[in-house]
């Protein structure tokens, strides 16, 4: 026992004085051309990491053909007119650097990430690859029958079965609707048509080039002015869209994956986008509802109940819609007292509010995670994509806990009643029909399908 | 390229705690880990899988926080924590705003002084625990895949063998006397580092830690077996039937030389020529060039960790996915190819330096996040706590690297010829069985 220490406290101590968080200094440029380049100086390594995106995605891709942007972003990096696949591959390792060419729903991206001191030589790749990219045919062919195979193992995976079926549900025929091709779609895709997209949609019109690490702003505006600005002006054709499902009452629908020894629940409805201003509310009730591990939801089925390791509920902003989901994996035998428990803490959300002390607790969750997310250069890169790629005011990170901390009571209860639509949420099960469908037509009509999304009697 | 200059502070309570302090006060925040020196190698026999549900124990309640109160006071406090349990350590983390830094130690001290907990809470948490299983493994395309499945072909000892998440009769047996036990063995101040990692001067860190843990009585040194073991001497085979996924898949793991001796920087070298990314020799070789696989991945310690952060036998793993109308046979035999060729060329000096710069590049970025941007310097936390206890010498973090850059195209080849063996070798199969299996294509389409 070391000597003169006071006695120590049966009480967790109190916070002390909170320190102020220091903004990272942005410069926000945007090219004649329409990109958008936003520089944010980190120095805490010397690494630096540059993120293009585009304004298209698998969305927009539905035009041609359902998933022609993914894999025209997996072919991108596979040759440029001055470079083959493993010379790119070779490059990157010289520069100590990671690459990423990938697209979701609305956006497709190319991520550059190495050590600072090749910085130019990541710029100029970049480019390359956004600019020059020349398809190989027997690149194109080893992709598409990669992404077959992906395909196939993805239908083995209840999380991805899951998701897949609740995107239908949610958005019907709409673009947002498909999670993923068919093996149909894959078969189908012509090179030209990749190069169609390429053409279209990689273009500088509304594009985010997103900057950050360790260099010297001013610099390095010059050095991708010089570069980025040779972009032709163009715009990217808009997305198609299509009328939404009207879903009145709650439906189960069940995924039948034989011998699944667990049963993924998913349930959700359709919300609201980025932008709206009720979105801060809903995020506050979705983290109490399920957000974080100490949120109702958790702490009931898992840390009371112990039917699963992983709830979580989310909110999810695509551009033109949102949605709420609500998930775990739970053992076969309780999945239908899962699933009252599940409605159990919507209805208790949506007829009581919150106490304070939960409202200020998670108000200061939030905060607390946000200016952890500012210390990493990984961190700022993904709050930055949230401001830049959904249209935020310039001023989000600075007012960002401001804006958490105005949130009221009335405000939670309000969200929950209006956005977790109780009586109109989708149920989706993906597990062992045997062992599930009794447990699933007590909550609503079932509608059976296979993993091959084919309906089954 | 300067060398690194993390400052590191360190020193050793008078219970034998060892305090590690990094100062990094730009901004606000700091990360705390606590580090015990015990891993699923370790957890007694018959009690397969124990490490980990013990893990989930230590958030279930201590002398002055009940359960739920460690994560509610946390997450209100801004932050957010976890814990794992690997090979050869168990940790927990958090990250914090640095004004509730003391509260952090005060939760740390508490459940390292007096844990307690419930018969109810042990059942709890063992369910969680089966679910944690099923979602991660048994209700999973290559769920476990490859790194429950190659220990038990690859080693004799039960230490490095057996089912690490444990067979659930084996869980089902755990007791509260075994936890208590296994408490008192291994979680000891002694058997522990503390690392404070930010927005605390080193003065002011040693300052707290003495105030919130020098108090707590130290265990006697645990009794720890010597789970080294050689390898076997032949190659080692064995088949998983895989369930859910579509593609046969074959794991290779290599035997690897003891930490920190001359070898060993050469194989981490072999291992990023073998497995680095795209460039990597195996990917070039198995899916583009030759198109066999669809998709390849591995290294030292591969799923778990990598070539700094272990402390007993380790494999150098070569995860392969290939087409169904290949055999395995045929995709060992490319693979081998790739070995071979190693064997007998070595490497060049440019390919050896590209694959360095990476290696520092890597390092580099694992040191400033390393479990995604949200636990800022968890992996600098993580390498200083494995230096710590396993080397005795957390200033390792600026110095291991020297001995990777420093390694020259023959070592790279030696190594190989020596290491890369069939007798040094255990493969497994997981082979998928009846409806789901993918049929092959014919080449060229779809």
């Amino acid at each position: 026992m070391a000597a003169g220490l006071q006695p120590l406290p049966t009480v967790p101590p109190p916070l002390a004085p909170e320190r102020p968080v220091a903004w990272p200094r942005r410069t926000v440029h945007i090219l004649s051309n329409g990109l958008r380049v936003v520089l944010v100086e980190s120095h805490t390594i010397p690494k630096i990491s540059i993120e293009l995106f585009f304004r298209s995605g698998n969305a927009a891709a539905t035009r041609i053909r359902p998933g022609l942007a993914e894999i025209t972003a997996a072919v991108v990096r596979t040759g440029t007119a001055t470079r083959t696949g493993p010379q790119i591959e070779e490059s990157l390792r010289r520069m100590g650097a990671e690459l990423s060419t990938s697209a979701g729903a609305d956006t497709t991206a190319i991520v550059l990430s190495g050590l600072a001191e090749f910085a130019d030589g990541l710029f100029e790749l970049a480019d390359d690859l956004a600019r020059n990219a020349s398809f190989p045919p027997e690149e194109f062919e080893r992709e598409r029958r990669q992404m077959l195979e992906e395909l196939r193992i993805q239908r083995t995976t209840p999380s991805f079965l899951a998701g897949e079926r609740l995107r239908r549900v949610l958005f019907g025929a709409h673009p947002y609707g498909l999670a993923a091709p068919a093996e149909s779609d894959v078969a189908a895709y012509r090179r030209e048509e990749l190069e169609q997209f390429y053409r279209e949609h990689y273009v500088a019109g509304d594009a985010v080039l997103l900057v950050v690490g360790d260099f010297a702003a001013e610099r390095l505006l010059g050095l991708i002015e010089q570069r980025f600005s040779r972009w032709p002006t163009r715009q990217p054709p808009a997305p198609p869209s299509a009328p939404l499902p009207e879903l009145r009452g709650r439906r189960v629908y069940l995924v039948h994956l034989p011998d699944a020894v667990q049963t993924q629940v998913l349930v959700g409805n359709r919300a609201i986008t980025r932008p709206h201003p009720d979105w801060q509310r809903l995020a506050v009730a979705n983290a109490i509802y399920g957000g974080a591990f100490h949120s109702r939801l958790v702490m009931n089925i898992r840390e009371q109940k112990g039917y699963t390791y992983s709830p979580r509920s989310s909110v999810h902003a695509l551009r033109e819609h949102g949605y709420l989901t609500i998930t775990a994996a739970v053992r076969n035998e309780v999945v239908a007292a899962t699933l009252a428990e599940i409605f159990y803490e919507v209805d208790r959300l949506r007829a009581l509010p919150v106490t304070e002390e939960e409202l200020a607790d998670m108000q200061q969750y939030l905060c607390g995670v946000f200016a952890l997310g500012l210390t990493t250069q990984e961190g700022l890169l993904s709050q930055l994509a949230t401001v830049y790629l959904h249209g935020l005011p310039e001023d989000y990170l600075e007012t960002y806990r401001e804006r958490v901390r105005a949130v009221r009571r009335e405000d939670v209860l309000a969200a929950a009643r209006r956005y977790f639509d109780s009586p109109n949420m989708q149920i989706v099960l993906v597990g062992d029909r045997a062992v599930v469908a009794e447990q699933a037509a007590l909550f609503g009509e079932v509608e059976l399908y296979d993993a091959q999304g084919n309906r089954l009697e | 390229m300067s060398r690194l200059q993390i400052p590191l502070e360190s020193t050793t309570l008078a219970n034998g705690l060892r305090v590690v302090v990094v100062p990094e006060r730009s901004v606000p925040v700091v990360t705390v880990g606590v580090y015990y020196h015990i891993g699923f190698r370790l957890e007694p026999e018959g009690r397969s899988g124990f490490a980990h549900l013990f893990e989930h124990m230590m958030f279930q309640g201590s002398a002055h926080a009940d359960k739920l109160m460690h994560i509610r006071l946390v997450n209100a406090s801004g932050g957010v924590l976890n814990g794992s349990t690997r090979y050869d350590v168990t940790n927990y983390f958090e990250a914090v705003p640095s004004n509730a830094l003391e509260r952090v130690l005060w939760l740390e001290a508490d459940r390292m002084r007096a844990l307690k907990v419930t018969q109810e809470n042990l059942e709890n948490q063992r369910d969680v625990v089966k679910e944690e299983v099923r979602v991660n493994v048994l209700n999973q395309p290559y769920g476990g895949f490859p790194w429950l499945d190659l220990p038990p072909v690859a080693y004799r000892k039960w230490a490095n063998a057996h089912n690490f998440y444990g067979d659930f009769t084996d869980l089902d047996a755990a007791t509260l006397e075994d936890v208590q036990q296994f408490f008192r063995t291994y979680y000891a101040p002694n058997n522990a580092v503390l690392l404070l990692i930010g927005d605390v001067a080193p003065e002011e860190g040693f300052a707290l830690a003495r105030r919130y843990f020098e108090d707590i009585p130290p265990g006697s040194p645990p009794l720890v077996p010597d789970v080294w073991e050689s390898p076997p001497g032949e190659e080692r085979r064995g088949t998983v039937p895989e369930k859910f996924g579509t593609l046969p898949a074959m794991a290779i793991g290599y035997h690897m030389p003891r930490r920190r001796t001359p070898d060993w920087y050469a194989v981490g070298l072999l291992d990023q020529i073998l497995h680095g990314g795209r460039a990597g020799r195996v990917y070039r070789r198995l899916v583009q060039e030759k198109q066999i696989a669809v998709e390849t991945s591995g290294g030292i310690h591969y799923p778990l960790g990598d070539v700094l952060d272990y402390d007993g036998p380790v494999l150098m793993v070569t995860q392969i996915l290939h087409k169904p109308e290949y055999s395995a046979e045929a995709t060992l035999a490319a693979f081998d190819q790739v070995v071979a060729e190693l064997q007998e060329h070595g490497v060049s000096a440019e390919e050896l330096a590209a694959v360095q710069v990476k290696f520092r590049s890597d390092y580099i970025t694992a040191l400033e996040a390393g479990l995604g941007g949200y636990l800022p310097r968890f992996g600098l936390m993580h390498y200083a706590a494995c230096f710590t206890l396993f080397d005795n010498d957390p200033s390792l973090v600026n110095t291991i690297l020297d001995g990777f850059l420093a390694v020259t195209p023959e070592q790279v080849r030696g190594a190989a010829q020596l290491y890369l063996q069939p007798s040094q070798r255990a493969i497994v199969l997981r082979q998928p069985v009846g409806r789901a299996a993918s049929q092959p294509v014919a080449a060229g389409g779809v």
